[in-house]
């Protein structure tokens, strides 16, 4: 690429007078190099800061030269066009074609950037415009579980005509493909609960108490907890992402017009498949951490996996096993109801997708741990 | 303003190849500087991909692209950057970025340069707005507040920002309304006039082609069968050509030509 001549502002003072002239190439490749236009700006109000201000009384006659200017566009004429507030000075000599870069600018005007009226009670509306869109959420909520028995009725009508086809790639997707992640994280878990655990048994001499504490924490608490919000961050951005791609390619109002309610078609399946294939998860978690503890435990107690076998169901009651399961079930629901719920609101651009899946992500994983709260008081007299 | 009367884009001997679909094979094609330039040719012909390469989006397989002199292949990234804002790019569907408003899409390539005062950017934004015809009050809204025919003035005006000598337009009026489609042309015609620039653009649309362009690149077989003014492209006794501006379209399209008798 041929270097280009940097702008170049030539200022001279006769008589009086004085006679500024430009030249160079004034384009925006010369001028966004760094420093060029501070340069040339404080060469302009060093020299004579008065006589050049557009505002100042006119003290002194200056003249603007800029025939010499090899080549200009649009910025080189909008930094001069600024510099002398917005209007032509009395003496300029133009060269060929600047005419009418000037023209431009003189035809245009002033036009600002219209700014938005900002009012002192912003932060009173904004609190307000949250509560709204809070309830706003809980409605919309409200209405999708609405809707999601009605199409449940639906389905149990005429079971046949069900969307079991979306229903078994759903359970493929967001159980199958999620039994590797659930079984590093549940067996780690497993390993690092048993290992801190049994440092504090052996001060009491409790060791056997192991398999207690485990067998409890896991299958009845931890198992269903750590799948769901496993869960929640694969399937349920997922599930949002996909909803809210496609709002954003008008394949949602393409359903709808076709006579595809979304209901069934799309949030049934995903609830219904959430549901079958959690317990299943919280079922593989819960053997996961076992096997962690239990490996754990023949590690740092000598504990041996018969023995702990052989008293894990002794310890830990059958209906601790079926909470786990109707959580799981519960906790499967929800995080596909929430996804949906926000998948559906997306707008169709890119912000509003991003902020869909985080928000989507981080409510369905509070509402999991609230139903776990719910969970553990209703029973609070089950299976111990 | 003047400018070297030599070729802006020269492209020699370029081949493109997905897995065994030789989709290009021997390309030379030439773009003068001051032309407007519109590549036709069956879907499939590689005119979009031929543009992709031209932008340096696609590397070709084999061949040269000369883009104001400067070969593009062997260039570092530096000079890519430098050519980069020598040219402007509108693209099919604006790709204006929706996260921004109208007035920080066009500033955002003027604010990338990192040196230029943001009231000069500020001014630069509201020109361009009224160069592609375009209220002040518009300036706040966001993409998806605007109807299709603003999307492409706004992304023209953004294409614009960077004062390129050269214009790349991807089907500059697919998707538009007949009204729209023409003032965009009209648009375009006036700008291309005012501001001394070159534009290579893709097009299907025949009313677009016969009013814009000064010269018509026809792509098949491969190769750039033509590079001519539109008379004498229609006058060539090729499959494509016939069927392309001889059709029932390509007659009402031609009707144009009458009412526009000096573009030809």
């Amino acid at each position: 690429m041929p270097e280009l001549t940097p702008p170049s502002l030539e200022i001279e003072d006769h008589d009086g007078i004085i006679s500024i002239k430009a030249g160079g190439i004034w384009l925006v490749q010369t001028l966004a190099a760094r420093g060029c236009i501070n340069g040339l700006l404080s060469q302009l109000t060093t020299v004579s800061p008065k006589a050049v201000s557009p505002s100042a009384v006119p003290a002194r006659e200056v003249h603007w030269d800029l025939s010499a200017i090899t080549r200009m566009d649009h910025l080189g004429a909008q930094f001069f066009w600024n510099f002398w507030g917005k209007r032509r000075p009395q003496h300029l000599l133009l060269g060929a074609g600047e005419d009418a870069l000037f023209d431009r600018l003189h035809h245009l005007g002033d036009v600002h950037l219209p700014q938005p009226a900002k009012s002192r009670l912003a932060f009173f509306y904004a609190f307000g415009k949250g509560m709204f869109r809070f309830l706003e959420h809980v409605l919309g909520f409200i209405r999708l579980i609405g809707q999601l028995s009605l199409d449940m009725i639906r389905l149990l009508q005429n079971p046949l005509q069900g969307p079991w086809r979306e229903v078994s790639a759903h359970v493929f997707h967001a159980g199958a493909q999620a039994l590797g992640i659930t079984a590093l994280v549940g067996f780690l878990i497993g390993v690092v609960l048993s290992y801190l655990s049994s440092q504090q048994l052996r001060l009491f001499g409790a060791d056997i108490y192991i398999v207690n504490i485990l067998g409890m924490s896991i299958i009845r608490e931890l198992g269903p907890l750590l799948a769901a919000i496993l869960v929640a961050g694969r399937s349920g951005s997922a599930i949002t992402a996909q909803l809210g791609v496609m709002r954003v390619t008008e394949e949602l109002d393409a359903m709808l017009v076709m006579g595809i309610p979304h209901g069934f078609r799309l949030i049934l399946p995903r609830v219904l498949a959430l549901a079958v294939a959690m317990p299943l998860i919280v079922v593989w978690t819960d053997m996961m951490a076992l096997t962690g503890g239990m490996l754990s435990a023949m590690n740092t107690l000598g504990l041996s996996p018969g023995f702990f076998i052989d008293t894990l169901p002794q310890v830990v009651k059958l209906p601790n096993l079926w909470l786990g399961e109707a959580k799981g079930v519960v906790f499967g629901m929800l995080i596909a109801l929430t996804a949906c719920h926000f998948g559906l609101r997306i707008e169709p651009n890119t912000t509003s997708l991003g902020q869909g899946t985080t928000a989507s992500v981080v409510a369905s994983i509070t509402i999991v741990i609230i139903a776990d709260a719910i969970f553990a008081i209703l029973f609070k007299g089950v299976g111990i | 303003m003047q400018k070297p009367p030599e070729n802006i884009i020269e492209i020699r001997g370029l081949w493109t190849v997905f897995g065994d679909f030789v989709v290009h094979r021997d390309l030379d094609l030439d773009v003068e500087s001051g032309e407007i330039i519109s590549i036709v040719g069956g879907s499939g012909s590689g005119k979009t991909t031929l543009l992709r390469q031209m932008i340096g989006l696609e590397q070709p397989t084999r061949g040269s692209v000369r883009i104001f002199g400067e070969p593009m292949e062997n260039a570092d990234h530096r000079q890519r950057l430098e050519a980069r804002k020598r040219w402007g790019m509108l693209f099919q569907q604006g790709a204006l970025f929706s996260a921004l408003t109208v007035f920080e899409n066009i500033a955002l390539p003027l604010r990338e340069l990192r040196t230029l005062p943001e009231d000069l950017i500020s001014d630069l934004v509201m020109l361009k707005l009224d160069m592609v015809r375009l209220k002040p009050s518009d300036a706040n809204k966001l993409p998806s507040d605007l109807s299709g025919g603003m999307i492409k003035r706004v992304a023209l005006a953004r294409a614009l920002a960077l004062e390129p000598e050269l214009l790349f337009l991807d089907e500059p009026t697919a998707g538009l309304d007949p009204e729209s489609c023409e003032s965009f042309v009209l648009l375009i015609r006036a700008l291309h006039r005012a501001l001394g620039l070159t534009i290579v653009m893709v097009t299907h649309d025949l009313d677009t082609l016969f009013e814009l362009t000064t010269r018509v690149a026809v792509l098949a077989d491969q190769h750039v069968i033509a590079n001519a003014p539109v008379k004498e492209v229609i006058a060539l006794p090729h499959q494509f050509v016939k069927q392309f501006f001889l059709g029932e379209r390509g007659q009402r399209a031609m009707e144009v030509l009458r009412e526009y008798p000096f573009i030809v």
